[in-house]
């Protein structure tokens, strides 16, 4: 039985929370009401990575593109679209465009991503194994089982040169080759699905939208290394990815895709799951297998590797979701068609999770080598609201602010490492001008400080002094011999620390003072916050001018700090403001300013 | 062993593979810092200050974790480097009390020196210091926590050289403090009073009950008969505090020290040693011969005792009821000797100078300790503490001349003194059993090698002339386990235990390592400290316990006889299961 038509519904996680979950069922209701429930066929797919215009929801083979779609709109869908054949215009992305077929390829989101690693997500049901090897799922393994020795495969890793996307950029071929040169006995691979950094979330829709993939890799680097056993390492906060992958192994298991004798070879190879409590030093390879072992998350010293001496003494590798979500690919159509991807040193592609002051913010991958100003401008739909561009942070907290003259560099993990950044595992976030850089320096180091293991002194300590310096800048308190420590530690962290989290936790810190030290000058010469962040900064003042003495800010005040007759200018006794702006907010004669 | 090359300060170094950068340097006699460093310990990598550069790379290497590799050049100190390290200390200098005179490592404290060597003046960053309650839940050990660095190592050594994780990291980040699971006291934590945290401490974080004040208040009391006893492994390793090389026997001159300092009588822990190997003995040579619950396992270790009775109570009818020299010696003074010389045991202040924190707990574990109808031991003293107040008196300790104990409760035989070490209380009771087994005068070698060494779990067969006994001798804590786990194996089949006779001594080398000795032992110092208990032994000369002319005495005149209804009351006492948590 062939379906005639599909609606394609998101089920990321941002637009199953906005409803999506009802708009799924309404649609199947009115589908069900109009007798053509067995003609057109409802998929909650994986994310669509358009989140910033959720829920959205895909017609094929049309190709149809709906975006912030209600429950309510179900019925004029099916009335409209299905059975009428005519778009809902109202709900189309670009209502100028052509109105009968606005299909994904014109919509600017999409038109310079290239979907690799997302290659299946929001085209398939992640539930159904039938759909992932519809789109020649587990045809790499059969490949890799049938076809190739281990060392082939390792061979081939090494010709894509795929390198680690958990932010380091650690050639994946060859780690898997250390592991494997390790005498035989018992192996593990680990996928880290420990996603950490704030406002991140390529791995956990990977893991939502297309899990299979993920099943997949996993066996096929438990072939190439000799390992037999595999662990998620996945955060207990995403439970849609943990029911998802759970499924997707008892469906593998079912078709004979895990366990022992994988399509009737001589491998075998199993997949658990281990839950981590959201520390985010556990995504550091060392700190996540104690994890495992059910120690504390806290780093050890490397040497000795992952891959000679790692979960519980044995031969390791670990890898993130969006490293193994390349490889079924690589396996299929081959290292040679993967390394013609991205940049010479670079190669592939990336995901990132687009936030901040962006119009379109979402999930998009580029081949490596596009510019910030393409991802920010072109895909992204430029700054919100008009405002002028400021900064970009890329690798989380432990990434650093990318200036606007640097928005033309081709992305790859040496070019962001030269600006004082890193690739890291992928978040991106845009400031405009209304950000504060002190105040955002701020932010991330108060992440830091609360998700240092407190293993180690630098990062223990130098941590929290770089915080209370920050606070003190923001406080309109610090002085020039503030910037001078912070540099030093600065320094000592990121030489001193023991693990990834602490060597590039003052990141934000080095690259602020680097690109926007007039920034913290203005904090602590002039006691000025131009981006009206830093609260102890600002100054209310009313315009006796243009006061009517409405009295309407004396009585919002909650700390009677204005005080004037009724019909008189009003005065605010700056002793007093705590700076809450209300009086600013309700004002109906801009007689309050702030500065 | 393959040798790797490389340049240290551009001098050439050739050392095994596998060596660390800091021994590396060490062999070149280049001295890198270290904090968070310990021999005794795997590097836990924490505190960053001994990071060491190689030629072409920014990052800084830990050198203690990290392996020579053919070809480095490193550089361990420039002024980048140092540079570095400087603003790493000042980092946790602001994370410290630096409350240095009232501190109970002053003059002896790892960050102190090392701030010194840094010439640290002021600290360019804001101290913040938590405030933190101190932990003396115990009469052993103290849990400072404001002082503590996080170097990691009182855990490390709890859980992995004790086993018995009392101590772990709780909290996260800046939160991180070293103290008990679920922040209960360590009273109420497995704690067993061993006191090797704070002889690991780099600071003054954990540090031994300080008694001394009690002491000194004894003896000004004109109403009290101070009397005192040093235990064995003591006479090795005091010496340190004054500057003497680890292992000097300075016996003699404690005796002096103690006297100048008042006590009216000055005993030895030998005599009580040879005291205890007489019931002991005979306990074994009873259940050997006559078919009694084996292995008979030692107990004169108050922190093992402690382990065994949380966590392998399974194995207290193994335990030989006789007390420990400490407590024997105690009882034997407020009753044998108070009657014959006279004194009203009430009036006797028994001071007990140990190598170990957990003889302070010891004293009061139960009724049993009471034998004598008063607290048998008064007070117990480690032996850092016995130094502060030699030193406190100017008392020019080194050149004092040797005395003798006191009778009747002072001589002692070289077997005695080997209590001391890992393997003496077992060499001790082989030399006395194959004697009273064979009725022959001697064994055919006084000295038992087997089972001597720093080796954690030594086995033996023991031929007394055709009768084989087969023992297993076992020091610090974690190396224990594996022994009962064998008995454990045994007992599970069904068939004779593989061990007739077990020793087991809670600190690495025995007491000599004890968690109350001179501060900053390692292996090295550990064998200095065993090789003078050798000698002592050597040089005796009686050097089997059942000749000691006193112990003798003291059964003809009043015990009777080893296992008599007189000595199982004053010298033995039972142990119960406890619960490893007690909150």
């Amino acid at each position: 039985m062939a379906y005639k038509q599909y609606i394609l519904v998101c089920g990321g996680t941002a637009c199953e929370s906005n409803k999506g979950i009802e708009l799924i069922e309404t649609l199947k209701k009115e589908l069900e009401d109009n007798g053509l429930i067995r003609d057109v066929q409802v998929v909650r797919t994986g994310c669509l990575g358009f989140c910033e215009k959720g829920p959205i929801v895909k017609i094929l083979p049309e190709d149809t593109f709906y975006v912030e779609v209600r429950p309510e709109d179900a019925a004029e869908i099916v009335q409209e679209h299905i059975i009428k054949g005519r778009a809902v215009e109202r709900l189309l992305y670009n209502k100028e465009q052509s109105k009968t077929n606005v299909g994904i390829k014109e919509i600017d989101f999409y038109q310079k991503q290239f979907r690799v690693v997302l290659r299946n997500c929001g085209v398939i049901d992640p539930d159904k194994i039938d759909e992932y090897i519809a789109r020649d799922g587990y045809k790499g393994l059969e490949k890799v089982l049938f076809e190739m020795k281990p060392e082939d495969v390792i061979e081939e890793m090494n010709i894509s040169g795929l390198r680690g996307r958990g932010g380091a950029g650690f050639p994946t071929g060859r780690k898997w080759s250390f592991a494997a040169m390790q005498p035989k006995g018992q192996k593990y691979m680990v996928c880290n699905a420990d996603e950490g950094d704030p406002g991140a979330y390529m791995d956990r829709s990977t893991l939502e939208g297309d899990p299979h993939s993920i099943l997949e890799a996993m066996t096929i680097a438990g072939y190439a290394i000799g390992a037999d056993k595999g662990f998620v390492y996945i955060r207990a906060e995403y439970p849609l990815a943990i029911k998802r992958l759970e499924n997707a192994i008892r469906q593998a298991t079912d078709y004979g895709l895990l366990g022992d004798n994988i399509l009737g070879s001589d491998f075998s190879f199993t997949i658990e799951l281990r839950f981590g409590a959201g520390a985010f030093v556990c995504g550091e390879e060392t700190a996540l297998l104690a994890s495992i072992e059910g120690k504390r998350g806290m780093p050890t010293p490397r040497p000795p590797f992952p891959a000679v001496k790692g979960l519980w003494g044995c031969p390791t590798v670990i890898n993130n979701v969006e490293t193994l979500a390349n490889i079924p690919i690589i396996m299929l159509k081959g290292a040679n068609w993967f390394n013609k991807i991205g940049t010479e040193t670079t190669k592939g592609t990336k995901v990132f999770a687009l936030t901040g002051k962006i119009n379109n913010s979402g999930l998009i991958e580029v081949p490596m080598g596009t510019t910030l100003r393409e991802i920010i401008f072109d895909i992204g739909g430029g700054i919100k609201d008009g405002k002028e561009f400021k900064a970009a942070q890329t690798g989380g907290p432990s990434g650093g602010m990318i200036p606007p003259q640097f928005l033309d560099t081709p992305i790859d993990y040496e070019s962001l490492t030269r600006i004082g950044s890193i690739m890291g595992s992928g978040g991106l976030i845009v400031m405009d001008e209304d950000d504060c850089i002190p105040d955002i320096a701020k932010f991330y180091l108060q992440f830091i400080v609360e998700e240092s293991c407190g293993k180690c002194a630098p990062c223990r300590i130098g941590g929290r002094k770089l915080l209370n310096y920050l606070i003190k800048i923001c406080d309109g308190k610090g002085t020039a011999e503030d910037i001078q420590n912070m540099r030093d530690i600065s320094e000592a962290m990121s030489r001193a620390s023991l693990c990834g989290l602490g060597q590039t936790a003052s990141n934000p810190v080095i690259s602020s003072l680097r690109y926007f030290m007039d920034e913290y000058i203005e904090h602590i010469d002039d006691k000025k916050c131009r981006a009206g962040k830093c609260k102890k900064l600002l100054r209310y003042t009313i315009d006796e001018t243009k006061c009517v003495g409405c009295t309407a800010c004396a009585r919002v005040c909650p700390v009677d700090a204005i005080s004037g007759e009724r019909k008189q200018a009003h005065v605010i006794d700056a002793d007093k403001c705590i700076k809450c702006g209300q009086c600013f907010d309700v004002c109906k004669f801009q007689a309050v300013s702030r500065s | 062993m393959s040798m790797v090359q490389l340049k240290i300060n551009d001098i050439s170094v050739e050392v095994p593979a596998g060596t660390t950068i800091l021994n590396a340097a060490k062999s070149v006699q280049i001295k890198i810092p270290t904090l968070c460093y310990h021999p005794d310990l795997r590097p836990w990598a924490a505190c960053g200050i001994c990071v060491v550069r190689n030629e072409g790379s920014l990052k800084l290497l830990r050198a203690c974790c990290t392996t020579v590799a053919p070809g480095m050049k490193i550089k361990t100190h420039d002024a980048d480097i140092v540079r570095v390290r400087r603003t790493v200390l000042e980092l946790i200098l602001s994370n410290h009390p630096n409350d240095c005179l009232q501190c109970p490592r002053s003059g002896n404290c790892e960050l102190q020196s090392l701030a010194a060597d840094f010439g640290i003046r002021e600290i360019p960053f804001e101290t913040d210091v938590p405030s933190i309650p101190i932990d003396d839940s115990t009469q052993s050990i103290v849990l400072n926590q404001e002082k503590c660095i996080k170097c990691g190592r009182c855990a490390i050594v709890c859980q992995e050289m004790q086993n018995v994780w009392a101590l772990e990291f709780i909290g996260r980040g800046e939160n991180t403090r070293m103290a008990p699971a679920a922040d209960v006291s360590l009273n109420e934590s497995p704690c067993i009073k061993c006191g090797q945290c704070s002889a690991h401490c780099p600071v003054g974080a954990i540090y031994e009950h300080d008694h001394t004040r009690q002491v000194w208040d004894a003896l000004c009391d004109k109403d009290k008969f101070c009397v005192v006893q040093i235990a064995p492994a003591v006479r090795v390793a005091i010496g340190e505090a004054f500057d003497q090389e680890p292992g000097t026997i300075m016996t003699g001159q404690t005796y002096s020290a103690l006297r100048r300092i008042g006590f009216n009588a000055v005993f030895d822990t030998n005599f009580s040693a040879d005291l205890t190997i007489m019931e002991e003995g005979s306990e074994f040579i009873e259940r050997f011969t006559k078919g009694g619950t084996l292995p008979l396992i030692t107990s004169c270790c108050p922190s093992w005792t402690d382990w065994m009775e949380k966590y392998a109570n399974d194995f207290i009818d193994n335990f030989s009821s006789a007390k420990s020299p400490q407590q024997m010696l105690g009882v034997m003074a407020k009753t044998y000797y108070a009657e014959k010389m006279g004194i009203d045991p009430a009036k006797i202040y028994m001071v007990s100078i140990m190598p170990c924190t957990a003889k302070k707990y010891e004293i009061t574990r139960s009724g049993n300790m009471f034998a004598s109808g008063y607290q048998d031991i008064d007070v117990v003293l480690t032996t850092r503490e016995a130094a502060r107040m030699i030193k406190s008196t100017g008392i020019d300790f080194v050149n004092l001349p040797e005395e003798e104990p006191n009778s009747i409760l002072g001589e002692y035989s070289g077997a005695g003194t080997l209590f001391g070490v890992t393997g003496g209380v077992m060499e001790a009771a082989l030399r006395t059993a194959y004697c009273l087994i064979t009725a022959e005068a001697q064994p055919p070698s006084i000295n038992f090698d087997v089972v001597r060494g720093m080796e954690g779990v030594k086995e033996a067969e023991i031929d007394i002339k055709g009768t084989k006994v087969r023992i297993a001798v076992a020091h610090q804590m974690g190396n224990v386990e594996q022994v009962l786990n064998a008995i454990r194996e045994d007992r599970k089949n069904g068939v004779k235990p593989r061990y007739d006779f077990i020793e087991v001594m809670a600190c690495r080398g025995g007491c000599i390592g004890g968690g109350g000795q001179p501060l900053g032992a390692t292996d090295e110092i550990r064998k200095k400290r065993i090789a003078g208990l050798y000698r002592d032994d050597e040089k005796s000369t009686i050097r089997m316990s059942h000749l000691n002319p006193q112990i003798q005495k003291a059964y003809d005149e009043y015990l009777d006889k080893p296992l008599s209804e007189k000595a199982h009351k004053l010298l033995h006492n039972n142990y119960h299961a406890k619960k490893v948590y007690s909150k």
